[in-house]
């Protein structure tokens, strides 16, 4: 039987499916086929939140403008949250605007990844020293899955990026993860 | 009518929002569907630059002025630090570094007016004018590029001249960008100039008088949209504007669609300085020799203002005779331009706040510094 949560979550269609599975005998290839095919899908269609803090952001522009065009990668900007699977945080984020961009991640719906575009974002780049006001690295707020250097960052930069995180999302194993976890709690 | 009245209610714009071009809060309070008054809440790039200023030696400054200040602009900034610090310490400039620098400052305007006419056609639901403009913008960023190496900050700029010469060949391709773009904005007017769509969401909307422009302090194309016939590279020339004729596109209206105008006749007077820069050019020297990097500037004080594509900007220089300043105060167009947009919105609908917004053509960075 399917387990629900004992926190009374909803358990997803898929992830039934998945379980059941699980149970037949090789069914553990399938979840891995299926595991991949969903991978797939979501590395493949990146929705990022129209997001830009500063500099960063114009290079980010161009990236999704005409000469680079990141449509390709199905990277299509989406203007809310909600809607969103990554957050490039492109360009500087003061003390000030560090909860907002916790805000923003936290109301992004899961799986959902985060670039940082930029020196700044990563570190605090050239506003490290001598500086009362920037954040030293967007990581000290929320977890960071591919870092992209430069300053600017070249619109090359931050297609390489997006292809790093295609890479990551495609090894990802969330379901088998799942399925262990809830084994090692029902055992 | 008056039994219809609501209650007014607090609209919380940003500082997210894909219209703010950057991280702007505006605290709107609406009545029904009218604005009666907006508030900005800036700060949320405040990157204390002004204060890293006075750790840094000149030369250092100029990379963070590009930075720091304006990204839109970043040669501008440079030529507003430098202009400064030359003026006190009376560094004298070669003739043809005068003239790379004001080639090179037109083609930032040109740069930062095109992405601002992308942007503001997404505000306003014209898609296709980001690609078109995107697609030029990157034949600017080529030529940057070619000579300063960056595509958005250069660090091109030195005390007393230029980092290097221009490349071979450069100037042809200059000249051949600037013919081609001189059909392409002709391609822009077909685009957007007529488009009744275009003109019902900028013809009349968001007007500043010409008494108000006066009393905000607004400066650069939403001053001269209202009439006012100000630019620096005339009233204070400085490199090789007073070599060259233009003509300061001025506009009575005060709306949308005259700073529209504005921006649309500058891009075509910045591509003429150009080519008249290319044709004036001497040959020599790009640096003036025995400058060196880390300048002691003498002790005095100086203002001096340039025009950045957003307006007049001023930097404010105090020095007691070291290598770094002792306080630069920067006096940022877009910063003044905001407080007039609280005038600008007093009084239209809830849908006229981008159209509105985009038109003053702010720059985050430079608001809040
Ligand atoms: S890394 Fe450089 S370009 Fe990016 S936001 Fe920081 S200063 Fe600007």
């Amino acid at each position: 039987m399917v387990r629900v949560p004992a926190d009374g979550s909803r358990v997803a269609p898929i992830e039934q499916l998945v379980e059941v599975l699980h149970r037949l005998p090789g069914g553990q290839i399938l979840v891995t086929s299926i595991e991949n095919v969903l991978n797939w899908a979501r590395a493949r269609s990146i929705w990022p939140l129209t997001f830009g803090l500063a500099c960063c952001a114009i290079e980010m522009m161009q990236a999704m403008g005409t000469r680079f065009d990141l449509d390709r990668f199905g990277v299509i900007p989406r203007a809310t949250p909600r809607q969103a699977d990554l957050i490039i945080v492109a360009g500087r984020c003061t003390i000030k605007m560090a909860p907002v961009v916790r805000r923003l991640w936290e109301q992004m719906p899961e799986p959902k990844y985060v670039i940082s575009m930029g020196s700044c974002a990563t570190c605090g780049g050239p506003f490290y020293y001598d500086n009362y006001s920037i954040l030293k690295g967007i990581d000290t707020v929320i977890p960071v899955d591919v870092y992209v250097p430069g300053c600017p960052p070249r619109p090359e930069a931050l297609i390489e990026g997006v292809l790093k995180l295609q890479e990551k999302i495609q090894k990802e194993r969330r379901l088998t993860r799942r399925l262990q976890e809830a084994a090692q709690a029902g055992a | 009518m008056r039994s219809l009245r609501t209650e007014e209610l607090i609209l919380n714009m940003g500082p997210q929002h894909p219209s703010t071009h950057g991280v702007l809060r505006l605290l709107v309070t609406l009545d029904g569907e009218n604005i009666v008054e907006v508030q900005p809440d800036i700060g949320y790039l405040h990157s204390s630059v002004e204060k890293m200023m006075e750790h840094r030696n000149y030369t250092q400054n100029i990379a963070l002025a590009d930075r720091g200040m304006d990204y839109l602009a970043a040669l501008v900034n440079e030529m507003a630090i430098l202009r400064a610090a030359e003026t006190l310490a009376d560094v004298p400039v070669p003739e043809r570094a005068r003239y790379i620098r004001t080639i090179f400052m037109e083609l930032q305007r040109l740069a930062s007016h095109l992405l601002w006419l992308g942007t503001y056609g997404i505000d306003l639901g014209a898609f296709t004018a980001f690609l078109w403009c995107m697609r030029e913008r990157e034949l600017i960023m080529d030529l940057f590029e070619a000579t300063t190496g960056g595509r958005l900050h250069h660090v091109y700029f030195r005390l007393g001249g230029v980092n290097e010469d221009l490349p071979p060949g450069w100037t042809d391709r200059c000249r051949e960008f600037c013919h081609y773009f001189l059909n392409r904005l002709d391609e822009y007017h077909r685009l957007l100039t007529g488009n009744p769509i275009w003109q019902a969401r900028t013809q009349g909307v968001g007007v500043l008088t010409r008494e108000q422009a006066i009393a905000f302090g607004a400066c650069g194309p939403v001053a001269r949209a209202s009439g006012l016939q100000w630019d620096v590279r005339k009233s204070h020339p400085y490199e090789g504007y007073d070599r060259v004729d233009f003509r300061i596109p001025v506009y009575t209206e005060g709306d949308c669609y005259a700073r529209y105008l504005v921006r649309m006749d500058e891009m075509r007077e910045s591509t003429r300085i150009i080519l008249q820069c290319l044709d004036q050019m001497p040959d020599g020297e790009v640096r003036a020799p025995r400058v060196p990097l880390n300048l002691k500037v003498p002790p005095g004080e100086v203002y001096t203002r340039v025009e950045s594509p957003r307006g007049d900007l001023g930097v404010h220089l105090v020095s007691t005779g070291g290598e770094t300043p002792w306080r630069v105060k920067i006096r940022a167009p877009s910063f003044v331009n905001l407080h007039a947009l609280t005038e600008m919105m007093k009084g239209w609908k809830v849908a006229d706040i981008i159209a509105i917004l985009g038109s003053i053509d702010i720059v985050l960075a430079d608001v809040d510094r």
